[in-house]
């Protein structure tokens, strides 16, 4: 048994927190790089190149890309082979959530009673925490900030099975075109189809952390992945709402078995400011 | 597509000017406020108290800025979706309220106050806050302190880039703009 103290992901989980929310993946500067070239409207140029421009500020500053520096969602892959010592996990990780916000100048976004809407939990906890196991003596650790704009956007929709392809198609193109301007386009869209109502949502959020261009492995659902992205580019929705040909950089459909009674079928939008970072312990 | 360099506060006349599309970099003071504080000024104002600011010809930008790191006046500061404040912008519109800085659409309710007083809607660019924190020169919590980053701050611009998204005429670039550009 390999084993890994709790301060070691403490550490990381502050780390991936501020890295995340300071520097752009690569991928996805790049391919907004890619349709700025290909943008027609001069105002929604204009608004890419501002988008670009930001990256590299924030990135000198050490600044965040955006001021809403999210919901601290944290997915752990722990190797069967791996022993945590030292402490609660669960804990470990929370504390690196406050260390992270609190010493990189991150915003305080979480309300601790989602009714009562107050107080602020002051360091950005609890964060939303998905565990895994699987093979190997290594674990795993994603931090991926979640901004509420776009998520105000997402759906979830348990559909009809006589909705069949098409019904599924226009759910999905839909979610992303009467969002308009709000989830910050261009966005990036995940896409959940099949398994139980929440694992619909989860795997909708979790295609998300897919690298851009990187397509579903079955050859049906690549296609239309590429298929949908192109339907959702032609809506003019474009950079911001405004008007434009480039109103998402990527399509990542993730499918599970489903019921026979069932069709569910969920759209987690992510704002061009596409963070997500991990590390392997 | 006409560029302008307004200083706030903005009178009607400016404001009649801006037709949507046309760029706009903003100078001066402007006031930040979200939900939380929007709800608090109309409160205020329907039990007849002092706001915090003067509303005549205000421009309110809707940000819950990052914390300053030191030696910044503010940290990254872009904006945030604007129909969660269409409930209360028409009475600070009624009240002199002449400009709103956001992202997103605004609904029938508002437009309707834009075209009667004489108000515009800026949209700023969602995302670009470290860039957009550049154009604040200085930034100072003058409300509502303990909603944090969603206190009221008034904050000194310096060439705040925005485009006229919505104008005092209907005029909207969220439909324009999208028809333009819509392939079929």
């Amino acid at each position: 048994m390999r084993e890994i103290d709790v301060s070691q992901i403490t550490e990381a989980v502050a780390k991936l927190c501020m890295d995340s929310n300071y520097y752009i993946p690569e991928d996805v500067r790049q391919r907004i790089i890619e349709m700025r070239e290909k943008e027609e409207s001069p105002v929604a140029k204009a608004i890419l190149d501002q988008i670009l421009k930001n990256h590299e500020v924030a990135a000198e500053e050490k600044m965040p890309i955006c001021q809403d520096t999210g919901f601290a969602v944290v997915y752990v892959e722990i190797g069967q082979d791996v022993r945590i010592v030292g402490g609660d996990i669960k804990e470990a990780i929370s504390k690196g959530v406050a260390k992270g916000y609190t010493e990189g100048y991150l915003r305080k976004s979480i309300l601790l009673d989602p009714l009562k809407r107050q107080p602020n939990s002051g360091d950005n906890t609890p964060p939303v925490i998905w565990f895994d196991i699987v093979p190997g003596d290594k674990l795993k650790i994603t931090v991926a900030p979640k901004g509420g704009g776009s998520e105000n956007m997402s759906r979830t929709k348990m559909l009809r099975p006589s909705d069949g392809v098409e019904g599924f198609k226009k759910f999905v193109i839909e979610s992303v075109v009467s969002a308009g301007g709000n989830p910050c386009p261009p966005v990036i869209v995940g896409v959940g189809v099949g398994g139980t109502f929440e694992k619909c949502a989860w795997l909708a959020k979790k295609a998300l952390l897919r690298k851009i261009g990187e397509r579903n492995p079955d050859p049906f659902y690549a296609e239309l992945e590429m298929e949908i992205l192109e339907e959702i580019n032609k809506s003019g929705v474009g950079p911001m709402g405004l008007g434009g040909r480039t109103t998402a950089l990527e399509v990542f459909i993730e499918q599970f078995p489903l019921h026979i009674a069932t069709f569910p079928a969920a759209v987690n939008l992510n704002c061009h400011a596409a963070r997500h970072k991990e590390i392997v312990l | 597509m006409a560029v302008y360099h307004l200083t706030t506060p903005l009178s009607e006349e400016d404001v009649r000017k801006l037709r949507a599309g046309d760029e706009v970099y903003l100078s001066g003071i402007i006031y930040t406020a979200r939900d939380a504080a929007h709800k608090r000024l109309v409160e205020m104002i329907e039990k007849g108290e002092e706001l915090p600011f003067p509303l005549e010809g205000s421009v309110i930008y809707y940000v819950g800025p990052a914390p300053a790191p030191p030696g910044k006046p503010i940290g990254s500061a872009g904006p945030t979706t604007s129909y969660r404040m269409d409930a209360y912008s028409p009475i600070l519109i009624a009240h002199g309220q002449r400009g709103m800085i956001g992202k997103g659409e605004r609904g029938p309710e508002v437009v309707e106050a834009m075209k009667k007083y004489g108000a515009v809607y800026f949209a700023a660019t969602g995302g670009a806050a470290a860039l957009i924190a550049k154009s604040i020169v200085s930034a100072e919590v003058i409300a509502f302190p303990e909603l944090m980053s969603e206190a009221i701050r008034r904050l000194e611009v310096k060439d705040f880039p925005v485009i006229v998204a919505q104008d005092s005429y209907g005029g909207n670039m969220y439909r324009e703009g999208v028809e333009k550009y819509k392939r079929a």
